[in-house]
């Protein structure tokens, strides 16, 4: 039965996948270079050995007392590092919200002194937020450990700026996104900027913020590990440590406290929050 | 493909008797309406007869063959020549109708053909030519997703007539057209049917497009044959018996429409992101 | 909720915290008088002062560039690695393989996503040697974890309707899957893995700090040899890259939403 036209018609869709696939072959190449990307150097015998030796090193796990004492006391201070660490960055991070706050805006509502000085403070304060958490924070770990030496200070440190970043971001959108009218009440009737947001804003918004933080928190537990590969003390530097010295049995019962550490926090995140919000 | 049924129970998970004693005989070649009200088990009865679901109890032999007996590779090949078009057309919403079109002959065409007209369409001559049947020839190369709801049935029927099965079942399969458009696709599938001399049995809703094109109309109601003959031998009071609808129950039986992907949600992006990020 | 209505439940939560900030302080011995403190705020301005300007001699700008490319080659060749065992990785967990299969699928794809990649660039270093192939390994191993999970779930979400039509026409299970399940769940997959891509370009940076290639090793050596000017180039180069590949991984999202698949 005829139909129409005679020849089929060819797919439309063939120049597209074509040139899609070669697109990617011209890009597979150079980064297959640039990685360096050789499967065969998994296998050649020195690093095979060294990896064989190692993953057998695994198997016991170092149970010995004085060992288990420390990694018992490495992964206390992490816990403690990453808490000091977010309590500098809540206090970091409360004060730079506010300063970036709109709802708390006296000019909003009307003609203010200095208004023009507010605005303009917004733009480099948001910006500094900004570079605060852009930096990964195991960099920030990098440059304290340079500036500060090693140990948990340069941990702290890290964890404070950039999750203060984190958190000042987040803080700004809480303020903003809650219920404003009670602030602007407040600073309708004469009241100061302070007395508005303690007794407008943060009635509101306190219950999401906590529950946020905890959740921050959590995460720094896990960067404070990470963290601990450059110097920044804790569960993390001596796990280097131990992977330096191909020392596989430590490196196990390490990575065991690890993630009993990071389930431990879990929980008491996931209770901590379950009433807030 | 010869078609023999005796006492076909079919028990749903849930405890609802879809089929209560189901017997039929169809012929080669024989074309068979299956009319009742909604409920009836009219998606069972095909589902069964088109090996996508065991029976509870009961025999069921396809040409001469019982289905379910068969060794894996000889079932895959008798459903090859099962073509089952569904009311809900089961088509991916980004897929371009001639590939859904195609998959029809995935069963015969196998694992190498199957892949290559992945990445170009195999018979587009063929497609299209199916799908001119159904006044869609046009749309042949857009995607599924940009067609209505009873262009995507058609499209159904399309895949199937491309299929070229020996045993055609159709669930509805035209009840999301207009009459004039249900008319001219019913008559469709009687004419390939006649002119290939295949077996079909189709469901339908509509009682005259039975009676008009179907020698032989099966009354099915609470899944059990209450009446099973020509249409000069249908009286109005067997169809009213037949659809009365006092305590009537309304079992889902079709798979509901498919829905279109939504873009990713905001927690499914997070999911994508680690979880401190 | 009103402004009046009071919760006791946050402050209760800030109250502990604060104790147990006070207690981890006490624990630490962190002597924040002397770090704090005068002598070490100088040292630390000195230090800090050292990074302006950026180094932006030709000769290692040149280096720089080499090291972002090397650093973006890792986050994109580990995301695509990752993609592909991930959606191997994906079938088993899904239970598509049958359900013994599935719980030791899961399993496995939660240990390589547990361990960070920081400590499986470490393990890759003694595998393979120092440079970046350890750090795309790295990636690619711990990403085949996230994406693995992500995709399984997809995939057990994904209507069975499309599949299952086809197996009844007599396809068989591989291609059944390729034509009924596989569009639909490939816009998701990609997503998900461009959207993963924006946080690997920030992982491959710094896991050069265990020697695993690209602008973290450049960075570590720079900063253990005390040259900050370097390290602020490299610093800003990384920036100038996790903006790139978020600006490129949401254009191509875009694009691939609206070309057909």
């Amino acid at each position: 039965m005829q139909v129409g036209a005679a020849a089929a018609p060819r797919d439309p869709a063939l120049p597209a996948r074509v040139v899609l696939a070669a697109v990617v072959l011209v890009l597979l190449w150079p980064a297959l270079e640039l990685t360096e990307f050789d499967p065969r150097k998994l296998f050649e015998t020195g690093n095979l050995l060294t990896m064989a030796r190692f993953l057998g090193t695994f198997f016991p796990m170092a149970l010995g007392a004085d060992f288990l004492g420390l990694v018992l006391r490495s992964a206390l201070e992490t816990l403690a590092l990453a808490t000091v660490g977010m309590a500098l960055a809540i206090a970091l991070a409360a004060p730079l919200a506010l300063a970036v706050s709109e709802s708390l805006s006296v000019s909003r509502i009307g003609p203010a002194p200095r208004a023009w000085l507010r605005r303009m403070l917004r733009v480099p304060v948001r910006l500094l937020l900004v570079v605060m958490r852009s930096i990964p924070e195991i960099v920030w770990a990098l440059l304290f450990v340079r500036a500060v030496g090693l140990g948990p200070a340069a941990g702290i440190l890290a964890i404070a700026i950039n999750y203060a970043g984190m958190l000042g971001k987040v803080y700004f959108e809480i303020f903003e996104a809650g219920d404003t009218r009670p602030a602007r009440a407040v600073l309708e009737s004469g009241g100061g900027r302070l007395h508005a947001f303690f007794y407008g804003i943060l009635p509101v918004s306190l219950p999401e913020l906590v529950s946020y933080t905890v959740y921050r928190w959590e995460c720094a537990i896990r960067a404070s590990v990470v963290m601990g590969f450059v110097g920044a003390g804790g569960l993390g530097q001596q796990m280097e440590l131990s992977m330096r010295m191909l020392e596989g049995g430590e490196v196990a019962t390490m990575l065991v406290a690890f993630f009993a550490l990071v389930m431990l926090a879990d929980a008491i995140s996931a209770l901590l929050r379950k009433g807030l919000t | 493909m010869k078609l023999a049924v005796k006492a076909l129970h079919l028990v749903l998970p849930g405890g609802h008797r879809a089929l209560a004693g189901v017997s039929l005989g169809v012929a080669r070649g024989e074309r068979v309406a299956v009319i009742g009200p909604s409920g009836a088990g009219k998606t069972s009865l095909l589902r069964l007869l088109g090996v996508a679901h065991r029976p509870s109890s009961g025999s069921l032999a396809i040409a001469d063959l019982d289905p379910w007996a068969l060794p894996a590779r000889a079932l895959q090949q008798l459903r090859s020549r099962i073509g089952m078009i569904h009311q809900a057309a089961p088509l991916p919403p980004r897929q371009r109708l001639v590939t859904a079109v195609l998959a029809g002959r995935l069963g015969a065409w196998g694992l190498w053909r199957g892949l290559a007209s992945l990445a170009y369409p195999a018979d587009i001559a063929g497609a299209r030519t199916a799908l001119a049947r159904l006044d869609l020839a046009e749309r042949l190369f857009d995607r599924c997703d940009r067609l209505s709801g009873g262009q995507l049935q058609r499209v159904g029927v399309a895949r199937v007539l491309y299929q070229k099965p020996d045993l055609i079942l159709a669930d509805e399969p035209v009840s999301a057209l207009d009459p004039q458009l249900a008319d001219q696709t019913v008559g469709e599938l009687h004419r390939e049917a006649r002119a290939r001399a295949v077996t079909l049995v189709a469901s339908l809703h509509a009682v005259d497009l039975a009676l008009k094109w179907f020698p032989r109309v099966v009354g099915l109601r609470d899944g059990a044959v209450v009446f099973d003959s020509p249409p000069v031998r249908i009286t109005d009071a067997m169809l009213h018996d037949l659809y009365a609808t006092e305590s009537q129950t309304l079992p889902v039986q079709g798979s509901a429409p498919l829905a279109h992907p939504e873009p990713l949600s905001r927690a499914a992006r997070r999911g994508a992101q680690p979880l401190c990020r | 909720m009103t402004a009046g209505a009071f919760v006791w439940r946050p402050w209760a939560v800030l109250g502990g915290f604060a104790l147990a900030a006070g207690a981890s302080l006490a624990y630490l011995g962190v002597d924040f008088g002397t770090l704090l403190g005068r002598d070490s705020v100088r040292q630390m301005a000195q230090f800090a002062q050292g990074f302006v300007p950026p180094d932006t001699s030709p000769e290692f700008l040149e280096r720089t560039l080499a090291g972002a490319t090397e650093t973006l080659a890792i986050s994109a060749l580990g995301t695509l690695l990752a993609a592909l065992a991930g959606a191997l990785f994906a079938l088993p967990a899904s239970g598509r393989w049958g359900r013994w299969l599935r719980a030791p699928a899961r399993l496995g794809l939660n240990v390589l996503r547990s361990i960070p990649e920081l400590v499986w660039a470490v393990f890759m270093v003694l595998a393979a040697g120092l440079g970046p192939f350890a750090g795309c390994l790295a990636l690619a191993v711990h990403t085949a974890g996230v994406l693995g999970r992500l995709f399984a779930e997809t995939l057990e979400n994904a209507p069975p309707e499309p599949a299952r039509a086809l197996r009844d026409a007599g396809a068989g299970a591989t291609l059944a899957f390729l034509y009924g399940t596989l569009p639909v769940v490939l816009p998701q997959f990609t997503s998900y893995a461009l959207y993963r891509w924006e946080y690997n370009i920030r992982m491959a940076a710094v896991l050069g700090f265990v020697g695993a290639g690209g602008l973290g090793q450049m960075l570590y050596v720079s900063l253990s040899v005390f040259k900050t000017h370097e390290a602020a180039t490299l610093l800003i180069a990384m920036i100038a890259m996790v903006s790139i590949v978020d600006l490129l991984s949401a254009w191509l999202r875009r694009f691939l939403g609206r070309s057909d698949a």
